[in-house]
């Protein structure tokens, strides 16, 4: 069954396949069966109120917290303990955290080479002529021998996406990543995830950053009580949202 | 009742030494009362004193004070002591010459200290070419640390070095049966050399293996979780002086009667086994507080649990014990005293003051061997605190 499921996966090209995952925190019931299907390629937004379940859910895509119920496939593996699994999935996947989680004790510069060197094995030489161009592409090449205590939030977070690109991942995962930023630094991260959305990459992106959902996201995902209770394009969920949750939600948001 | 505020006059100065008088000492007074009494009790406390270090005999310091320093080990064989000593010095000056402050005050600390001993021994019956000698290697420190400013030495050849000179050190002062060096047994090392050597050793051991420890009390293999909590707290619920004894007379019972272990080796052992427990207690609270998303983003970016710790966990947790550690160390060094009930006649330097005290024509010298035994392990200690003042000063900077 399970073989079937990744050839189809694989043909169809669905790089990450979710069915009816369901986990718990204790007796708390947080995902109540989640069903979702992205294509490679595609930028999705998931929004929805806070501790409804959409930041476990795309934490459960590498396995930072484990399902419970379903199944997960991310590019043709299904996620299972099988820690080599777990391996190969994460090196797919770069994630980029809300709270930046840079290591302090690093460099800018050492944060971004410290996967490639020592997961994939580059030679350092390769690992920071590529870190530098990613920096240059989050625009802060000259930070790169700063420590993440020198530089700003919004640098910081920048600091972090090119941590993520530097393994070279084929999905990227965002948790809410301007939600810890000082407004006026907000702007810079977007501009970093518009670039990488129109570059091609798969995103999915915990946010409710509403007007980068609308100019970037193919499909918004709206999710409460641990269910997805609507999904579709930006125009018709702004302008023509189907359930009247979605509604409520969207004009407390958007006032 | 009008105040005439023109006539009032000036505020007591409060400047010079004359104002810091009258503001601290006689500000009123009782503290005036309290000034007087406390300041005749130290006066007549500092004359006692001083009387007493001019009248000491403090001879026997001078006369024993080879037994002091390296125990019963061989007169022909004293040179390859300097050997070690004098590479001791020229390492750890180029190795200040590439380090934070804090690795700079132990080696400032060990071209003094050879300073100190080198006047100390120029008093005793040593002769001359033993204080010049300790001078030379002052002046060795000095020099390879001015060379190694002017051209620094890569910090690996530096690693390399140090790597090397352990084990190296220990083989030209130790020998080995077959090669030009002969064999020193151990039970006649002693003196502060034997003292130097248990606390070196029972540190760097203790250091890596409390690590471990740390890391197995917090690993998710319960087995290995286990173990390890289950040595930590039986080591901690025992007196030293138990382990000591175990590890020396307890454990030859259990091993082949072939099979005889040094007396050093097994009072390092036991010293180590000890302090690891310790080690691994304070390494265990750095681990604690490491937010865990730094284990996430490690995981995020496909790092492994080996490299996790080696590469995110342990260079911070490490960084923030090192302070708490070096207390544990500089209890470690005065605990050193204690090998004498491992047996084996382990003379360390206290154990060496008490058999002097033995000797007739000192009879009664009690306080003069123990005031300068305690000057010699404040030395050590003091040394061991202010470096790891400095290294808590440092580690601000670019951290967190």
């Amino acid at each position: 069954m399970s073989i079937n499921d990744e050839t189809t996966a694989a043909a169809s090209n669905d790089i990450i396949v979710c069915r009816d995952v369901h986990k718990w925190f204790g007796p708390l019931h947080v995902l109540r069966g989640i069903d979702l299907t992205v294509k490679s390629g595609e930028v999705i937004v998931i929004f929805g109120p806070s501790g409804s379940g959409k930041s476990t859910f795309i934490r459960t895509i590498n396995r930072l917290e484990e399902h419970q119920r379903g199944e997960i496939f991310v590019d043709g593996i299904e996620l299972t303990d099988d820690i080599r699994n777990i391996a190969a999935i994460r090196s797919e996947i770069g994630m980029v955290f809300q709270s930046f989680n840079l290591f302090p004790h690093l460099t800018a510069l050492q944060n971004v080479t410290l996967g490639p060197v020592r997961v994939r094995r580059w030679s350092r030489t390769k690992a920071e002529q590529k870190a530098m161009e990613l920096l240059e592409r989050v625009g802060i090449p000259e930070q790169a021998h700063k420590h993440p205590a020198q530089l700003s939030g919004g640098q910081q977070q920048r600091v972090a996406i090119a941590r993520a690109l530097a393994m070279q991942p084929k999905i990227m995962l965002f948790d809410e990543p301007t939600s810890a930023l000082d407004p006026e630094m907000i702007n810079e991260v977007l501009e970093v995830m518009r670039e990488l959305a129109v570059s091609g990459m798969t995103m999915l992106c915990v946010s409710h950053e509403m007007g980068f959902a609308r100019a970037v996201a193919d499909r918004m995902v709206f999710i409460d009580a641990g269910a997805i209770v609507e999904e579709g394009p930006p125009a018709q969920i702004f302008n023509a949202p189907r359930q009247d949750r979605t509604k409520e939600f969207l004009s407390q948001i958007l006032h | 009742m009008t105040v005439d505020t023109d006539r009032l006059p000036p505020p007591a100065s409060t400047v010079g030494p004359a104002g810091w008088l009258r503001m601290n000492l006689f500000g009123s007074w009782l503290s005036s009362v309290v000034t007087i009494v406390l300041g005749t009790v130290l006066i007549v406390a500092a004359f006692l004193i001083a009387q007493w270090v001019v009248n000491a005999r403090w001879g026997i310091v001078f006369e024993n004070l080879r037994l002091f320093l390296i125990g019963q080990y061989p007169f022909d064989a004293v040179w390859r002591i300097w050997v070690a000593l004098a590479a001791l010095s020229i390492l750890g000056g180029l190795t200040a010459a590439r380090s934070t402050r804090a690795v700079r005050t132990l080696v400032v600390s060990l071209a003094t200290s050879q300073g100190l001993l080198a006047l100390l021994v120029a008093f005793s019956n040593l002769g001359v070419v033993p204080s010049a000698a300790l001078l030379v290697n002052t002046a060795l420190v000095w020099l390879s640390f001015a060379l190694a400013l002017r051209r620094p030495v890569p910090r690996r050849a530096l690693t390399v070095a140090w790597l090397v000179f352990v084990p190296a050190a220990f083989f030209v002062v130790h020998g080995a049966s077959g090669t030009p060096l002969v064999p020193v047994a151990t039970r006649l090392w002693g003196g502060l050399l034997l003292t130097f050597v248990l606390a070196v050793a029972a540190i760097v051991l203790s250091f890596p293996f409390g690590v471990l420890l740390a890391l197995g009390r917090r690993s998710d293999l319960p087995v290995i979780r286990m173990l390890s909590t289950t040595y930590i707290e039986v080591v901690r619920g025992v007196p030293l002086v138990t382990v000591l004894f175990m590890s020396s007379i307890m454990l030859p019972f259990f091993l082949p009667a072939t099979l005889r272990i040094d007396a050093l080796v097994s009072a390092i052992g036991g010293l180590t086994l000890f302090s690891a427990a310790y080690v691994a207690e304070n390494v265990r609270g750095g681990l604690q507080a490491i937010p865990s998303g730094q284990i996430e983003a490690a995981n995020a970016i496909g790092l492994n649990a080996i490299q996790r710790n080696i590469y995110i966990v342990l260079p911070q947790a490490l960084r923030t014990v090192i302070p708490a550690n070096v207390g544990l160390f500089i209890s470690l060094l005065k605990d050193t005293t204690l090998v004498f009930v491992a047996g084996g006649g382990l003379l360390e330097l206290l154990a060496i003051g008490r058999s002097v005290l033995a000797q007739p024509q000192w009879f009664g010298a009690h306080v003069e061997v123990y005031v300068f035994i305690s000057a010699v392990f404040f030395v050590l200690c003091y040394t061991m605190s202010q470096a790891s003042y400095r290294l808590e000063e440092q580690m601000g900077v670019g951290t967190r």
